[in-house]
């Protein structure tokens, strides 16, 4: 389990975190094994500005299509387009190299987030 | 309370994810979708499909009462021979999709069906039975469990003395497996529901687990993995097979679901016989395509499928193909649109993805 001290989470499953000045966002191990086997990311266009809880894109497995949230707000800086070709990266490493976005002028205001035991708690209540 | 299988325990402890379906508590997943489905077209892969029903019809007139109730021609089967069919109803829309087999004293008749249409099944089938023929629901006795995939055969002969090498496709054998021996159901059917080559084992219920756990031991050396309902309908999807309830149902008849082939209309008279004669010879409205999506996008039952804009029909089962690596979907649509169309677009959530038109057997195992 990687260290998630820096991570904080939704109650949609989503995660964001800022680590060396760089704030990412993705989805968790939680959601990812909910899931099951990842196929397909639809994935906003660079310089898309969000809202906190606005819909980004939609993810899909075998088993269903599920819309992904916005944790926090700000301008997409960046998408992993890694996932395009290897979209199961999602499910081998939710908290690393399955990030979806990288966000610049990330906006907080708006947002409701939990912290990793708050998170943690919330799962292990389903 | 959804029902459980005699072999529910196998599965928590094997740590499934259950669903429900057809009114059954089912493994949806074990090690993973994508995992379970590649070890079957790879090695193999056990399925407990044990929610299928069973009817058993006997008596004199066993025969004549299954060639009125199924469009497929039985009269045609040799003892211990089965073939797929439909049922249908007076208008020819399908009540259900079957396996009737011959039994191995080539006088009772079995009938295999789905688990959500199986009261409905046996209500339909007794409200029309006729001269000496008696009806018994065998489904909560009998286990069906399904070794599918290309090392199946190897795996299922380490357990019997049946000469599985010369058990032809759709046909059954009644053999002594596992060291369990049960003359009265245990039965070994050269069938699937995967598009691999395999077999499906009946066994009394009560002895579901100790066949379970037998055929788990003998695969694990040749790679064999339990496998769940996720890959079974992927499998399924990927070789052709439809899907009652989803893929047709009583609003569709059998040539409109691309399942005319099961239809005899020369073999006498049939439930849905006249009918079916009708809607054959004014040719159907609609037809069962199938598509391949240019992309990795899932097309899903209900999604419109369009023609230059235009809807023309509407997504039947999609899936994502792991052989292909694209998404793969069956369709009905209005057959007239399509003729000489190679190209359709289907609506995935406002989203217009391309698909070609291709024949709705994606996958064909290579045979030696």
């Amino acid at each position: 389990m990687p260290d998630l001290s820096s991570y904080r989470f939704t109650s949609s499953h989503e995660w964001v975190a800022t680590v060396d000045g760089v704030t990412r966002v993705g989805i968790t191990d939680y959601a990812q094994a909910q899931l099951g086997d990842v196929i397909f990311l639809e994935l906003p266009d660079v310089d898309t500005v969000l809202r906190s809880g606005d819909r980004f894109g939609v993810i899909e497995s075998v088993k269903a299509a599920s819309d992904l949230y916005a944790p926090v707000g700000g301008r997409v800086a960046k998408v992993n387009t890694a996932l395009t070709d290897a979209p199961e990266t999602v499910n081998s490493d939710p908290y690393g190299e399955g990030w979806m976005l990288q966000l610049s002028d990330v906006d907080e205001s708006a947002a409701a987030l939990l912290d990793e035991a708050a998170y943690t708690g919330l799962t292990e209540g389903h | 309370m959804a029902l459980r299988t005699p072999l529910y325990h196998r599965h928590l402890a094997l740590g499934a994810r259950m669903v429900e379906f057809g009114g059954y508590d089912m493994p949806l997943q074990y090690s993973g979708i994508r995992e379970e489905h590649l070890a079957v077209r790879h090695r193999a892969g056990l399925f407990d499909i044990s929610h299928m029903g069973e009817v058993r019809f006997g008596g004199a007139d066993a025969e004549a009462n299954v060639q009125q109730l199924v469009t497929n021609d039985i009269s045609r089967l040799d003892a211990a021979q089965a073939l797929y069919s439909v049922m249908c109803n007076d208008d020819g829309g399908i009540v259900d999709d079957v396996v009737v087999a011959r039994g191995l004293d080539g006088k009772h008749i079995i009938v295999t069906v789905n688990a959500a249409t199986r009261s409905k099944d046996v209500a339909w089938m007794r409200d029309r039975v006729f001269g000496d023929a008696n009806i018994t629901d065998l489904s909560d006795e009998i286990a069906l469990l399904a070794v599918q995939g290309p090392r199946a055969i190897d795996i299922v002969a380490q357990l019997t003395d049946a000469d599985l090498d010369r058990l032809a496709p759709f046909h059954i054998t009644g053999a002594m497996i596992a060291g369990i021996d049960d003359s009265r159901v245990s039965v070994i059917s050269r069938t699937g529901y995967t598009g691999e080559d395999g077999v499906e084992i009946s066994i009394d219920a009560g002895r579901a687990e100790r066949l379970w756990d037998a055929l788990l031991e003998a695969g694990a050396a040749l790679g064999m993995v339990p496998a769940g309902l996720g890959a079974r309908d992927t499998l399924r999807l990927e070789a052709g097979l439809r899907l009652y309830g989803q893929d047709m149902d009583e609003t569709v008849d059998p040539y409109s679901a691309g399942l005319g082939w099961t239809v005899k209309l020369d073999k006498g008279d049939f439930i849905g016989g006249d009918a079916l004669r009708r809607i054959k010879e004014a040719g159907p409205a609609r037809t069962t395509i199938g598509l391949r999506l240019e992309g990795r996008n899932i097309a899903r039952h209900g999604h419109d499928v369009l023609a230059d804009g235009r809807r023309i029909g509407s997504v039947l089962s999609g899936t994502f193909s792991f052989t292909l690596g694209s998404g793969i979907a069956i369709a009905l649509v209005d057959r007239e649109a399509i003729t000489g169309r190679t190209s359709v677009d289907v609506d995935i959530r406002g989203n217009t993805a391309p698909a070609v038109i291709v024949p709705t057997k994606f996958y064909r195992r290579a045979t030696t």
